[in-house]
């Protein structure tokens, strides 16, 4: 495996994660695609609700974060895409790098993306939902950085996975969202305590798991993501 | 039913599967041998637990279901299990026959873990007044037999068989990861709801009888998960031996 000399791990997923910004920043495709994507789910969020405003800021966390599930859905299948326009990936996979290098650099790509994402929602759901951030700003962000982590982790296994299958864009949510079910509970309900009275205490409970669960998958994907990237 | 049968039971159930894997002459008829065997099981678990065994104390003779319907989403978990192992069995080493033992025991577990849940449904409308309630243990399991419906999809979506193989092995480890996580959410879920799930003892009898259920299906989840990798591993040699699938046009050209 050591032939010739190797660019270190973290080095390597810099590298992989500048790559995908810079792809990202020259197109912006993906980026105003998902910006108006989650938008407009907010908006058909809060219409099928109607105007019940008690109602919308209640379910404010529930709508913020589908919206994400939604937007993940299109930018991780994206990550991989542009990978396989002229066999980039191949290329890759030649350099002298980790294949675990180019999972890191995928995650934190996508994580930082979503986070951004989330980062532009949050001022769209305080018009449309009324919800008051100023009461936890700190833990919402962190809330906010690790459900992205979190989504992304298992994400980009499964989008590396799914890219090249029959049907992609159905096998990518169908395999993830179940995975992402106990992220969905954790961020929600984490969400909502820094977003209203958290009487009980319970927001810590909740960040543990969610760090727990982002935790876990890096793990896993790191161990796991050789065996699907050589396939590719 | 006396206390030491679902014991004995277990013995012979396991001392057949071992067999069975440990020596390959004998994998001809230990699953004809298990089929009759749990045949003869359910028979006498339909006995004991519809007649022999008390009516449970709050439910009565609706309460009679926990024999088959826990047993179920034992055998459902079971056979997760092992297709997790056979997927870290085929990362580690790649193989044909750990890639068919995947498939089967995904498929066998998805078979058991409906049946389970769909049973509890029933046993929740008498019961709790509802077909369904967002219980956190129907949600665990719900989320675990979507994750291995996206698999089983996600295998039968992937045409290439060598990819299908260490894809779908990397997403059944993904997927299994799940289930504890599932787990721990759903006690964090329990502790803030303040939502007890119902333990307690059982009283011997019963105890009895709802072990000898597990043990019964452990046949029927053997017999299943075996029949299906024969099913798998014809497919693949069959896939394997099959030539490209160009020769109707080659035809179509001789005849113009």
């Amino acid at each position: 495996m050591s032939a010739g000399p190797r660019i270190p791990l973290l080095k390597a997923a810099w590298l992989v994660l500048r790559k995908d910004w810079q792809i990202e920043w020259r197109t912006r495709a993906r980026l105003t695609a998902l910006i108006f994507f989650s938008l407009s789910t907010l908006l058909l969020f809060s219409f099928a609700m109607g105007p019940d405003t008690e109602a919308l800021r209640r379910h404010a966390p529930g709508y913020l974060w589908l919206a994400l599930f939604f937007a993940s859905v299109l930018s991780l299948g994206e990550s991989f895409r542009i990978e396989s326009e002229n066999q980039a990936l191949l290329g890759l996979i030649l350099t002298p790098v980790e294949p675990r290098a180019i999972f890191l650099g995928k995650v934190f790509g996508n994580a930082s993306l979503l986070f951004g994402l989330s980062l532009l929602l949050l001022p769209v759901a305080v018009a449309l939902y009324d919800i008051d951030l100023s009461r936890a700003p700190l833990s919402l962000l962190l809330v906010l950085l690790l459900g992205s982590i979190g989504i992304s982790a298992p994400g980009i296994v499964y989008s590396a996975i799914s890219a090249n299958a029959r049907a992609r864009d159905v096998m990518l949510p169908l395999l993830l969202f179940p995975v992402l079910v106990p992220l969905l509970l954790a961020s929600v309900n984490a969400t909502r305590f820094t977003l209203g009275p958290d009487a009980q205490d319970q927001l810590p409970s909740w960040l543990k798991l969610l760090t727990a669960f982002d935790l876990i998958y890096l793990s896993v994907g790191f161990l796991v993501f050789p065996k699907v990237a050589e396939e590719d | 039913m006396p206390s030491w049968a679902p014991l004995s039971g277990l013995i012979v159930v396991v001392g057949l599967i071992v067999l069975h894997l440990a020596v390959p002459s004998t994998r001809s008829w230990v699953w004809k041998v298990q089929s009759v065997l749990g045949t003869f099981m359910l028979i006498a678990l339909v006995y004991f637990g519809l007649f022999w065994a008390p009516p449970e104390a709050f439910m009565s003779n609706v309460g009679r279901i926990i024999y088959v319907h826990v047993p179920f989403v034992w055998m459902c978990m079971l056979a997760f299990t092992v297709n997790v192992g056979a997927a870290v069995a085929y990362l580690l080493k790649k193989s044909w026959r750990t890639d068919a033992l995947a498939e089967a025991s995904a498929e066998v577990g998805v078979f058991f873990g409906a049946t389970g849940v769909m049973m509890g449904s029933i046993w929740a409308k008498p019961t709790w007044g509802v077909w369904w309630d967002w219980d956190p243990r129907l949600i665990s399991t719900t989320v675990m037999l979507l994750v291995y419906v996206g698999y089983l999809a996600f295998r039968s979506f992937t045409e290439d068989p060598e990819r299908r193989a260490s894809w779908s092995a990397a997403a059944a480890i993904l997927g299994y990861v799940s289930l504890p996580i599932t787990w721990f959410s759903v006690q964090w879920w329990n502790s803030l709801h303040q939502k007890q799930s119902g333990g307690g003892t059982m009283d011997k009898p019963i105890r009895v009888v709802y072990l000898w259920g597990a043990i019964s299906f452990l046949t029927f989840l053997f017999v299943f998960i075996v029949k299906r990798y024969e099913i798998a591993r014809g497919r693949q040699t069959g896939a394997l031996v099959l030539p490209p699938l160009e020769a109707p046009k080659a035809a179509a050209q001789v005849t113009t």
